[in-house]
């Protein structure tokens, strides 16, 4: 096998980390090893010996994961149970059988055949999407490995197929399959990278080492006779722990968490690994750990079900009174009734028994009244939620042409859920960022290099530059023209200074740098002042870090591997000015230096020491000796750190560099200074031997004394300068958040990332902004050594908090915003019982609220706290594994696609390939869908009240038997075919306004949090008009049928004649009601609608023509009895008109006194307003935002005003002047 | 290893249509105060001469309604009229002047009209075999007529069930000055139940005495055996085929058999004319007025409401921003 990485074998890191993985290998005592018996502790694996795993009982489950439901035999059984643990279909499934009984008062037929569709359809739709689990499942599972297949071969095979004890090689880039004991690498000294951000969303690799025993086995064909056996652990769900033991070649070793490598993980800058199989599929700990998610329902879905309960209750009640009046009736009517035979009667209409006939009539009425209930809602909910998902999926607008991934609604069931949304928790690295780092600016001695501007700064000048127009105006018409002249200047100024950054195209020539300054470039830096500092700069950059080059075959220079991707920005920016960092060995780093344009030099620096980066350090050095013998410690860190350590003789430059790092934060840069220091060899190896012998210590505290041997020699540093990287946002981020701001919503950023990070990422996407007050909750380092330590830091949180909501409220200016900025460990103590809801009404009252260093699982306590704290609905948007509880534990999940893990799209409702989509996600189609729903479900209940109650009053007038006056085919059709599509078409098809308005005025979407739609003001109207319908359409149909003839041949109408009239006004009213709740007719809202009035008369002609025995008194009823009549038409209109007026005359007295606002944007858009009148539809647009806080529109907005104000004060102080 | 090859990321590319994106072409109507008020002045100005056209028609009908129940029973069995009814041997025969109070013009129809008579029961409507009705061969079809299926010796009705077996038996005849009216009991029922509903092959069996003739022939059944669907209703009985001068006196001779008594249901004897709209019934024109006029008062209170406070459409002031500054209200 070539290795083209067996170059850089020879490196062995151990040697040159200090903090990590530096642990020796604790060889055990053979005779006594640590009790790994009993239970918890039986999983027994034999390295490289699969066919052990076969046979019980060593068999454990194999690499094949399932996250599917249900399977073939379990379908239907699971299905069905599901099906009816819904209340209604429960009731319908009694109502079926109950219909094969004489207690009916419908065939059979009538009642099972709209159930089986009803189930059936629902059921169809299960089967789907558990169809489509099973083909990403085996997507997964058919994925390729290189697995040891005897003999030193190995071959690629399907991750499906690997077992327990099976070697595995994964290669560079690869995910590993299962969790694997890590055997060697092709490291030398067997340590590996791996990204583990698909689980916990950290994006610095981490470095995993094997074992030397297993060193050795570095080559395919040492597996050939090797074998172990490792005993462990049983599958659990802790990522971060392992216990076991390795015995090989008659030893036995302790194994711990750094020698795993869990399945989802993927490998880095290593080219391969070999591994043995531990854990596989489901005993794996990623998959341990996925929780399945849980079933959610909307809010409009759970207030639904309530309506069926009020439903629920109107039918027992009328049910109550039909059996009394029904029992009344039969004692004392009964009797009477000889043409009814009472004395030849069973229980059902037995007058000598009238309670037991009563309570049989209960059972028969509660049948009857079923109507009520519309048994066609929940399939024809979730048919319309299945389209509406269809047309999330569909759209183009949220398709991303990078990765190729379109939008997916995962779980239907939510999409009115996206229209409510109130609070938005976002993770941070791959949701709002690329985690692509770019060299932007630095500052160098004092001054200031690099021109571009960051996307934030580009972004906010855009809309500046629009904006300011629109201000202009509102400024001018209020004030004199000679102030506005002055006010004109200075926003000329200001426009310009920003204007002509956006003309330049940025070029991204270079990844990771788009650094623009002509001073710096080409060399030209060593004609500048201090050159030499430049010079120190630039040698840091290339010096001060621990990536690998790896030389470029195309383009001749060298790509680089680093741990973070802000080193691999350095690195580059350092090529870029001519510093090429070439080769690293063991103990030297070679750098090609390029001064003005002369040739390159390669230097050599021996690397002494690196003091790597890692969280609580927030810095990194490296000790370095140059070519003339100096030895330098160079240091790169975060801001506050590094100022702290600086020498009394390194603080020249510190004023202006501190003022240039604010500048760059405001920006949304990532920013880190530079230092270095000078040191004598004495001194030198002093520190050294010393460090030596730390390093060598074993026990708990050496790490401690690591540290302060680290800190020794990071003191009296010397400024440099400092660097600012831009953390590059997702496209659109920073306007999506700006529109998702406008539309009332709440962000906030849950992130694992250090608080600086964190912070420069608020301002990136103007979640923060200058001269917002930012409200930092920190724990003060209390002694920790002191017994309540906890609870001094509780009631210093408790304070902070306390004070922090005072001065909200004390706030007078209603346009200052306050940000909350919490760490994980606060959190933690803020998230407690006595403290949360504090926490939360501080979190509320703020604009936005950044969370960094947060757990994952402190993300999903967070989601809950808000989720349950306020009552609202939340969203949480995350793309890695990390985010998965957060993503379960939010009222709607969304996964970001876009990366390669797949966990959090998995455990997600919703997965959109970047951030910016859920701009369009919600504005448009959780809007649209909310309203559409909202409306179904008003309208689904009107229809069947109006419906069901005439049932109810004939049954008044026919001695309350339980007879109905329409056929039973008619009912049978009413819910399943002739009322069913327009209402679907009204579902999934009507659009308020079109989705340009909805995108414009992000306000329209608070119509969905306000609930505007789905209260029970609504609710109870639609039903109150089901009502007056009802009432309409018997009591009119009654008395025009009443018992004269119905035309001019004399005839009387009898029953069927009355209840086909009665059903034809139903049809009609329903239908027009429909269409005059529809604001948007497509020819497919037309068809459905006025084809299902067509649909009626077609089926009453063929039913009249069908044989008599099927339509008995229908026979024939419309060409002969009806249709002739011109009664029947004259009563239809009257009908209908009568239904449907007033609700006609109450949506136009709302819309001409008290119109929403979509009814007046509808109204411009109709009359074309918003072309004729340009300005006053972008000043709308901008008014419509002016509770804004955050976005940068509001940043725009705050600086226009903060302008404002200091032309009011040159006015009154030129007033002044003038009075003199 | 498992990115997607270029053509599969294509394929996953949703396809541009109008209807995926949902950019359909449709109209969205506007309720604008002048569509509303044209509405509702339009339903008004058709619903008021269609309200008129009804009542105008409804008064053109002549209709003379005579309840006789009560005074078919001989004075002195008026305390118990169930008795007299049930007793056989008592002469049922009772006489009844109708004087005609405008011109009828024939045909004029004969109804009997029974009131408190569940006729739309559901022990009642069900209790009838329609296969029976149709064919002989469904004669033996009785499953769902019970309880009046078969005699108690066991064998079938025909026609069965209730409905048959309760069919309305008074009978009139009409003569003006002794001069006997004849009643054409013809074309009373609809030619579809005579046709296809009813056998001419299928006889009565054990039922009311009667002639022997097929079912399709008994037209009286045919009507009878559609049920009603309230308990007061009319029934054809015949037609009469000669105009009717007005005050002229008619005789009414009426086979007083049918038992309404025990029930306390009344019997009527009705005479109509029809027109366009069918009977007398004023009901369908004052709806129409009702509603015609409402219609016209509402576009009035629109009217009034657009001139007292006129909203100009589409003007932004009424945006929830603008109307409240501070926090959006609806």
């Amino acid at each position: 096998m070539a290795r083209p990485g067996r170059r850089r074998d020879k490196l062995r890191w151990s040697k040159l980390y200090t903090f990590s993985c530096v642990r020796p290998a604790v060889l055990l005592d053979t005779e006594n090893p640590p009790s790994l018996q009993g239970p918890g502790f039986s999983r027994v694996v034999y390295c490289n010996q699969p066919r052990v795993h076969r046979k019980k009982p060593f068999r454990y489950p194999s690499n094949y994961i399932s996250t599917t439901k249900y399977n073939i035999i379990t379908f239907l059984p699971k299905a069905l149970f599901e099906q009816f643990r819904r209340v209604a279909n429960i009731y319908f499934l009694l109502a079926a059988i109950l219909s094969l009984t004489p207690v009916a008062p419908f065939s059979a037929v009538s009642m099972i055949a709209p159930l089986c569709f009803v189930v059936g359809l629902s059921m169809a739709k299960e089967a789907l999407e558990d169809w489509r689990r099973f083909v990403q499942d085996m997507k997964v599972n058919s994925r390729k490995v290189s697995i040891h297949k005897g003999g030193g071969k190995f071959a690629y095979k399907p991750w499906q197929t690997i077992r327990v004890g099976d070697i595995v090689k994964v290669e560079k880039d690869q995910f590993f399959p299962a969790d694997l004991l890590l055997m060697s690498s092709s490291y030398d000294d067997g340590i590996c990278y791996v990204e583990t951000m698909n689980l916990d969303g950290e994006t610095n690799l981490k470095v995993k080492r094997c074992l030397e025993a297993t060193l050795p086995l570095d080559d395919n064909t040492a597996f050939q006779d090797f074998s172990a056996i490792i005993r462990c652990e049983d599958p659990n769900p802790n990522l971060y722990s392992f216990v076991g033991n390795f015995e090989y070649d008659q030893q036995v070793f302790a194994l711990d968490p750094s020698q795993i490598l869990l399945r989802d993980s993927k490998l880095r800058n290593t080219s391969y690994v070999f591994g043995v199989a531990i854990f596989t599929g489901h005993d794996s700990k990623v998959m341990q750990n996925a929780t399945s998610s849980p079933s959610k329902r909307s809010r409009i879905e759970k207030k639904m079900d309530q309506i069926i309960y009020i439903l629920f209750t109107l039918l027992v009640l009328i049910s109550l009174i039909s059996s009394i009046g029904f029992a009344v009736k039969t004692k004392y009517g009964m009797p009477e009734w000889w043409y009814l035979q009472p004395l030849r009667t069973t229980n059902l209409f037995d007058p000598s028994q009238p309670a037991l006939s009563g309570i049989f009539h209960l059972v028969t009425a509660l049948i009857l009244y079923g109507y009520l209930l519309p048994i066609s809602l929940y399939v024809s909910i979730e048919l319309v939620k299945v389209l509406q998902a269809m047309f999330i999926n569909q759209d183009i607008q949220m398709y991303d042409e990078e990765t190729g991934k379109p939008a997916q609604a995962r779980t239907s069931n939510l999409n009115e859920e996206l229209g409510q949304v109130d609070t938005i928790l976002s993770d941070k690295t791959g949701t709002l960022t690329c985690n692509q780092m770019d060299f932007l600016k630095c500052s160098i001695a004092g001054v200031s290099y690099g021109i571009g501007s960051s996307e934030v700064e580009i972004a906010a000048a855009k809309q500046m530059a629009s904006e300011i127009s629109g201000a202009h105006e509102r400024v001018s018409s209020s004030q004199n023209p000679w102030e506005n002249n002055a006010f004109r200047t200075s926003e000329i100024e200001l426009e310009s200074g920003i204007t002509c950054k956006i003309d330049k195209v940025r070029k991204s020539a270079v990844k990771g740098f788009i650094f623009e300054d002509n001073r710096l470039m080409e060399g030209n830096w060593s004609k500048e002042a201090s050159a030499d500092v430049i010079l120190l700069f630039f040698r840091i950059l290339a010096l001060c870090h621990t990536a690998i080059p790896e030389a470029n075959e195309e383009t001749g220079s060298f790509n680089y591997e680093s741990e973070s991707p802000d080193e691999g920005a350095f690195l580059v920016a350092a090529r870029e000015f001519g510093f090429e960092f070439c080769k690293r060995t063991q103990s030297s780093v070679f750098v090609r230096e390029r001064h003005s344009s002369s040739h390159p030099i390669e230097r050599e620096f021996k690397v002494l020491n690196i003091l790597e980066f890692n969280s609580k350090r927030k810095r990194m050095s490296v000790i370095v000796r140059d070519e003339s013998d100096q030895i330098l410690l160079l240091c790169k860190g975060a801001d506050s750190i590094i100022f702290d350590k600086l020498s009394k003789n390194g603080r020249i430059y510190e004023e202006e560099t501190c003022k240039h790092l604010c500048e760059y934060g405001e920006a949304g840069l990532r920013t880190l200074a530079l230092a270095y220091r000078k040191l004598e060899e004495s001194e030198y190896s002093a520190w050294n031997t010393e460090f030596l012998k730390v390093k060598t210590t074993i026990g708990p505290e050496r790490d401690a004394l690591l540290e302060n041997m680290a800190d020794l020699m990071e003191r009296d540093l010397i400024l440099v300068g400092a660097t600012a990287v831009e953390d590059k946002l997702q496209k659109g981020v920073a306007q999506c958040i700006d529109k998702l701001a406008q539309a009332g919503l709440k962000i906030w950023v849950l992130t694992g990332d250090k608080m600086e990070t964190a912070i420069n990422i608020g301002f990136a996407c103007s979640l923060l902004r200058q001269g917002m007050k930012q409200i930092c909750i920190s724990t003060t380092t209390a002694d920790p050594l002191a017994q309540d330590a906890k609870k001094v830091a509780k009631e210093n949180i408790s304070l902070q908090i306390t004070n922090a909501s005072q001065m909200i409220k004390l706030e007078k200016d209603p346009h200052a915003a306050f940000a909350l900025i919490i760490d994980g460990k606060t959190l933690s103590y803020a998230l407690e019982e006595d403290m949360r809801y504090a926490f939360l009404n501080l979190a509320v009252d703020c604009a936005s609220v950044i969370c960094c260093r947060v757990s994952p699982k402190q993300k999903a306590m967070v989601t809950r706290l808000v989720k349950e704290g306020t009552g609202k609905t939340t969203l949480a948007i995350g793309d890695g594994a990390n985010d998965v509880g957060m993503i379960q534990e939010a009222d709607i999940g969304v996964g970001i696609s876009g990366v390669e893990g797949m966990q959090a799209v998995m455990a997600s409702d919703f997965s959109i390939a970047q951030f910016r989509f859920l701009e369009r996600l919600l504005v448009v189609h959780g809007h649209w869908c909310y309203k559409r729903i909202a409306q179904m479900i008003c309208y689904f209940f009107y229809k069947n009240i109006a419906f069901g109650l005439t049932l109810f009053y004939f049954e008044a007038y026919t001695g309350f038997s339980g007879q109905s006056v329409y056929d039973d085919w008619y009912m049978l059709l009413f819910n399943v075919i002739l009322t069913s599509l327009p209402v679907i078409s009204l579902g999934v098809f009507e659009q308020d306004v079109s989705s340009e308005v909805c995108l414009q005025f992000p306000a329209l979407y608070q119509q969905g949090p306000k609930n505007l739609f789905f209260d029970w003001y609504r609710i109870l109207g639609w039903m109150a008009n089901g009502i007056y319908s009802s009432l309409a359409i018997f009591f009119l149909s009654i008395n025009i049928f009443y018992n004269q003839a119905f035309r001019a041949g004399g005839q009387t109408a009898d029953m069927a004649a009355v209840g086909t009239t009665m059903f034809t006004c139903i049809i009609w009213a329903v239908n027009i009601q429909i269409a005059l709740t529809m604001s948007h007719f497509t020819w497919i809202q037309h068809l459905f609608v006025w084809g299902s009035v067509a649909t009626w008369y077609l089926f009453l002609l063929g039913y009249g023509i069908t044989s008599p025995l099927y339509s008995r008194n229908a026979y024939k009823i419309l060409i002969e009895a009806l249709a002739p009549a011109p009664i029947y038409w004259v009563s239809t209109f009257l009908v209908t008109a009568a239904c449907n007026m007033p609700y006609l005359a109450h949506i136009s007295y709302q819309r001409s006194v008290n119109p929403l606002d979509h009814h007046v944007i509808q109204e411009i858009k109709y009359y074309g307003k918003d072309v004729e009148d340009r300005h006053m539809w972008t000043r709308e647009r901008s008014k419509a935002r002016q509770e804004t806080k955050i976005g940068f529109s509001a940043r725009v907005d705050a600086k226009i005003r903060q302008l404002k104000g200091k032309l009011q004060k040159k006015y009154s102080s030129m007033g002044v002047l003038q009075s003199a | 290893m498992d990115s997607p090859s270029p053509a599969r990321r294509h394929s996953k590319k949703p396809k541009y249509s109008k209807f995926t994106q949902q950019e359909l072409p449709a109209c969205k109507p506007i309720l604008s105060p002048g569509w509303v008020i044209t509405t509702f002045a339009f339903i008004g100005l058709i619903f008021i001469p269609v309200g008129l056209a009804s009542l105008f028609a409804s008064q053109k009908v002549v209709e003379i309604v005579d309840r006789y129940d009560v005074a078919c029973v001989p004075e002195h069995l008026q305390d118990d009229k169930l008795a007299y009814i049930q007793n056989s041997t008592e002469d049922k025969t009772c006489t009844r002047k109708l004087k005609v109070p405008r011109l009828m013009r024939s045909p004029i129809f004969i109804y009997y009209e029974l009131e408190n008579f569940y006729q739309n029961h559901r022990r009642y409507v069900k209790s009838r075999s329609d296969k029976q009705l149709r064919g002989k061969e469904g004669e033996g079809d009785t499953e769902s007529c019970s309880p009046e299926a078969k005699t108690s010796n066991g064998s079938v009705i025909v026609p069965c069930g209730l409905i048959a077996w309760s069919m309305f038996n008074d009978t009139y005849g009409f003569s003006i000055n002794s001069k006997v009216l004849d009643v054409n009991k013809k074309d009373i029922a609809w030619n579809s139940d005579k046709y296809h509903k009813f056998g001419s092959d299928v006889y009565p069996k054990n039922f009311q005495s009667g002639p022997l003739i097929g079912l399709s022939e008994q037209e009286d059944l045919i009507v009878w055996m559609r049920t009603a669907a309230l308990p007061t209703f009319r029934k054809l009985y015949g037609k009469i085929e000669v105009d009717l001068e007005p005050n002229e006196e008619i005789m009414v001779t009426i086979h007083n058999n049918y038992n309404t008594y025990s029930f306390g249901g009344k019997k009527r004897l009705v005479l109509s004319t029809t027109s366009w709209i069918g009977g007398k019934n004023d009901f369908l024109g004052m709806a129409y007025l009702t509603f015609g006029g409402l219609s016209l008062l509402i576009a009035a209170t629109f009217i009034l409401i657009h001139l007292i406070r006129p909203r100009s459409l589409g003007d932004p002031s009424y945006l929830s921003w603008n109307k409240n500054p501070v926090g959006y209200s609806n």
